[in-house]
């Protein structure tokens, strides 16, 4: 499988994912000039993280207006996956082709440290090699990843299976201790309609390498590895990562609305 | 002409100087030329004497001299570091002032052709229950996180002290470490005549001008100094070390210097200087932000993100294409000539013309230097009517809460320290930052580390300097690295003052007598003099940075206790030792005594006992003993542990049979380090301390979800400390932000 990898002006975590995709699980990758418009060379797109532009203005703002977007956009109507990771996130939202936005922090802090993330749907292209309700931990290292999106969104978001990873506590409850940053009901990442286009605020290449400290963002480079097939739903009955899903406080999780 | 020359900072004796060199009275542009190459933080004319003394050589290959110096950790591999401070932009506006600290020394790293890997932050402000030191804390943490994060460059070491000696000075040292080729470690020095001179960056401005010379070799005073202080835009940064990167893969570079303090003036002379050739250039091909600048102005600005190269002869446009590429400004402003000479135009004009190496070569100055009053009182304060605690388990807690010991996970949590995914042990893991190095062909790694105690430089500065040498050192052991390399920022208050300068002394020949005994070269360093205000002056403050070698990345430790059941002992020895102390200064409101002892021999011995017993695969966890001693070194293990310790301080704990109990548990006695071993590997650990005479001690054992210690020197089992997980936790690590918000 060959993946570009995206590169604006001030990214700064491209040559993370090549040393992951490359080395780690032995893919083929290459950097992508944000200049360049032809990407039918790639079976799989990262926008990476970084600070494209110096997120001047407002994250991702500038970037959304790089040649390469349009070709990127392209790409996901031709059913191959687009993964934007934090800043990649950002612009994705910036460009129209994920719902909602992402606003500072609630701390108004920039944050790094680990995060747990509940897997919500693992049916998609991004995490069909986890079970749902399983808790995966990933670095967060961001200052505006506060996910926001209105109520009627949100609602047909949910209903669409494209909220896949949600902040939680180590053993799985989603609770508003666990949101480090104040996204809406707790949303660390979500899929387009079409299961396409994946954003996510946490760094899966950066939890790829025993040596690192952890694995877990290696599930997220295998699924997408691997051809979707139409399998259902697994919710997996064992083990200490499982937890009920119906620990989630639902009252919590509805969303408060929002700004439009 | 006189005046103008004091305006700039200059003393009269310089400004004749100025013209015997130049055989006539100078122009202003040669003036303001002439002011900052020779003000302190650039030709460091009252320092530089002293510090021929620091070594430069080790067990490592190193090489120094350049914008940022080295070690090699194997075969064509080098490590770049150096520390910098930025101190007093940062006490006239923290969040630039910090910033462009930043930029300011990850630009020496890559202009050496390094890419940059780490930096490091040695930080000191008033008490945070000063409004004005929350201020000064809060904007400088959050100018590095912008500027560092911004650079994709993780920020994954440091220290950060509190102390009223810094309320109207902030100390801001910033360390960079980059990974470098040895062979395609490029020059400083230009040469071939007919050679390109080349601007690289950001356009440049206003801002900055005379920030060397004014604000950075001037005692802080109460005047509005803000339009000195630079400005810093890290995108541009992050885009120029990309450009110079590739720039000098095309081989085309002869030599480069970033243009920081002293901007476009140092750059030019330094380099001519260094190769022993002249510069011709014409001001009116350099990129200005502003219309209507003078020339003085643009040789003196300190716009940020520039860079000035010597390039070969019909290759500009090359260079120049991948410059353009980043969206930076890349223009030709003149030649290397061979006539020695500095020659400054304004299209035919001459504005300044002089010998290249006189402005480099600064005027040399010997300062008077006498001990300050007072000190030898210090020396002789008597402990013995200082009453022990009443309640060990609260001053415990008193001390893990003081924001000198407490957590810095407010502060580290606001820094990308894991972007290039290299951390290995991260901020608050260890004793020192661990990173992989890609490169290495061997699986090698480094850690890195900085501190410096300056209570115990201020009771006594040689000491001081030495064990904050000694405990950079220890540090790198405790994570399984040896220590390799130093790099130093030396932060002190107005040399012109004999008492201050004693300061400096002492603390130059401290460090350069621990450095030459642990076998460490001193790479690269800084000078920063003027930390005082007219109410007050720093703690004397040789800001220590240090790197170490792992040669098995994998085998790296931290502090953390880990499993139940594993044994903990004590390296070294407690002595009868409270001078100094963050013990005394937090509970006792006491700054006095003298500061521990370090003994040299010993300090190796232990260090050496440790890295040969994490290598041999016998130790589970490592810690040193620095403020709060024992105590808060057994606490810490088990807050980043999660889990709990039962310690009894056995009438066998080396030397401290017959001391007090304060000085036991919070002294601060060096070459202590805190280990924890399988029980089965404990009769191994003995014997090696045994064969090296390092003395060791069975404190307890890890488990349970309490720190329990108890002292058992006089044969009767007493517990002073009981203290669930939770209580300690909370206290070590809410300390700060609760402080803060």
């Amino acid at each position: 499988m060959h993946f570009g990898i995206i590169v604006f002006p001030g990214t700064n975590c491209e040559r993370d994912c090549l040393h992951v995709i490359g080395n780690v699980i032995g893919e083929s990758a290459a950097l992508v000039w944000h200049e360049e418009t032809d990407l039918s060379a790639f079976d799989a797109l990262i926008l990476p993280g970084g600070f494209a532009h110096g997120d001047y203005l407002r994250t991702g703002a500038i970037a959304r207006f790089s040649p390469v977007m349009e070709s990127v956009a392209e790409f996901a109507t031709l059913g191959k996956p687009v993964v934007g990771i934090c800043n990649g996130f950002q612009i994705l939202c910036e460009a129209g082709l994920l719902p909602g936005a992402l606003r500072r922090n609630a701390g108004q802090h920039f944050l790094c440290r680990d995060a747990t993330l509940r897997v919500e749907h693992n049916e998609n292209q991004l995490l069909q090699m986890t079970d749902i309700g399983d808790v995966l931990t990933l670095t967060i290292r961001h200052g505006e990843g506060s996910y926001i999106v209105d109520a009627d969104t949100l609602a047909a978001m949910e209903a669409n299976n494209q909220v896949l990873l949600r902040f939680c506590e180590p053993r799985g409850r989603v609770t508003p201790e666990a949101n480090p940053n104040g996204s809406t009901a707790n949303i660390a990442g979500v899929m387009n309609a079409d299961g396409t286009v994946f954003g996510l605020m946490p760094h899966p290449e950066a939890a790829s390498e025993g040596v690192l400290g952890g694995t877990d963002g290696l599930y997220i480079f295998r699924s997408l590895l691997k051809p979707l097939t139409t399998n259902r739903a697994r919710t997996r009955n064992s083990g200490m990562l499982n937890t009920n899903p119906d620990e989630v406080d639902l009252a919590y999780l509805s969303p408060e609305p929002g700004p439009r | 002409m006189l005046e103008k020359a004091k305006a700039l900072g200059m003393t009269e004796d310089e400004y004749n100087k100025v013209k015997d060199i130049l055989g006539r009275e100078p122009t202003s542009t040669e003036l303001a030329m002439y002011s900052v190459e020779w003000s302190e933080h650039c030709g460091y004319p009252r320092s530089r004497a002293l510090l021929k003394l620091l070594p430069k050589e080790g067990h490592y290959a190193s090489v120094s001299g350049a914008d940022a110096g080295g070690i090699e950790i194997e075969p064509g591999l080098t490590i770049v570091f150096k520390m910098e401070s930025h101190n007093h932009p940062s006490q006239v506006e923290p969040r630039q002032g910090a910033a462009t600290g930043v930029g300011g020394i990850v630009r020496d790293i890559f202009t050496v052709g390094a890419r940059p890997i780490a930096c490091l932050d040695s930080l000191r402000f008033g008490p945070l229950t000063e409004p004005r030191a929350r201020y000064l804390f809060n904007g400088v943490v959050e100018g590095i996180s912008w500027y560092g994060n911004c650079l994709g460059i993780p920020t994954v070491a440091g220290e950060v002290g509190f102390h009223p000696s810094y309320s109207g000075n902030c100390l801001v040292g910033v360390m960079g470490v980059g990974v470098a080729q040895s062979d395609k470690i490029a020059s400083g020095a230009a040469s071939g005549a007919g050679n390109a001179v080349m601007y690289f960056g950001n356009a440049t401005g206003r801002d900055g001008i005379g920030g060397c010379s004014i604000l950075a070799s001037q005692e802080m005073t109460d005047q509005a100094s803000r339009p000195t202080v630079q400005v810093g835009d890290p995108f541009a940064e992050k885009c120029l070390i990309e450009a110079c990167l590739e720039a000098l893969q095309t081989g085309a570079i002869v030599s480069m210097k970033d243009m920081g303090a002293a901007g476009l003036t140092c750059t030019t002379c330094e380099q001519a200087a260094a190769g022993g050739v002249g510069m011709d250039i014409d001001l009116a091909m350099v990129p200005l932000r502003e219309s209507g600048m003078e020339p003085f102005e643009i040789m003196m600005s300190e716009s940020q993100e520039r860079m000035l190269a010597v390039v070969q002869a019909g290759r500009e446009a090359e260079v120049a294409q991948i410059f353009q590429k980043w969206g930076l400004h890349a223009a030709v402003l003149g030649r290397v000539t061979d006539d020695g000479l500095l020659r400054v135009r304004v299209r035919e004009q001459v504005v300044a013309e002089m010998p290249a190496q006189s402005l480099a070569d600064a005027p040399l100055y010997e300062l008077p230097a006498e001990e300050p009053k007072g000190l030898a009182e210090k020396h002789a304060f008597n402990f013995s009517a200082v009453a022990e605690p009443q309640n060990y388990h609260q001053a415990l807690l008193r001390l893990l809460q003081s924001p000198n010991i407490a957590s810095k996970e407010w502060v580290y949590e606001q820094y990308d320290h894991l972007v290039q995914i290299n951390t290995v042990v991260r901020p608050g893991h260890g004793d020192a930052a661990v990173l992989r190095v890609r490169e290495s062909q061997m699986g090698k790694g480094i850690a890195v580390k900085a501190d410096c105690n300056s209570r115990y430089c201020f009771l006594d500065p040689f000491v001081g300097a030495q064990i904050a040498v000694a405990e950079c050192a220890r540090n790198l052991v405790c994570v399984g690295a040896e220590p390799a390399g130093v790099t130093d920022c030396l932060c002190f208050g107005n040399p012109e003052k004999p008492d201050r300068f004693w300061q400096f002394k002492r603390a130059v020949e401290g460090i350069a007598e621990a450095c030459r005994f642990f076998r460490l070269p001193v790479v690269s360093g800084n000078v920063s003099f003027y930390n005082e205000t007219p109410e007050s002056v720093i703690h004397p403050s040789p800001l220590i940075g240090a790197v170490g070698v792992l040669d098995d990345v994998q085998a790296a430790i931290g502090m953390a206790f880990r499993d139940a059941g594993d044994a903990i002992v004590l390296v070294g020895q407690c002595l009868d030792e409270l001078g100094g102390s963050e013990y005394m200064a937090t509970l006792h409101n006491l700054e006095t005594g003298r500061p521990p002892e370090l003994n040299l021999e010993r300090e190796l011995n232990a260090q050496k006992l440790t890295l040969a017993a994490i290598r041999a695969g016998l130790v589970k966890s490592a810690h040193d003993c620095s403020e709060g001693g024992l105590a808060v070194a057994l606490a810490e293990c088990c807050i980043t542990g999660a889990i709990g310790a039962g310690i009894e301080l056995p009438d066998t704990i080396e030397a401290a049979a017959n001391i007090r109990l304060d000085a036991v548990l919070f002294g601060e006695s060096q070459s202590r380090i805190v280990l924890t071993t399988q029980p089965e590997n404990l009769p191994r650990l003995q014997e090696m301390a045994r064969g090296v005479g390092v003395p060791l001690s069975y404190l307890g054992a890890v488990g349970g979800e309490r720190l329990i210690i108890s002292d058992n020197r006089a044969g009767v089992l007493r517990p002073v400390v009981d203290a669930p997980l939770g209580e300690i936790e909370l206290a070590y690590r809410g300390a700060i932000a609760r402080l803060m918000s």
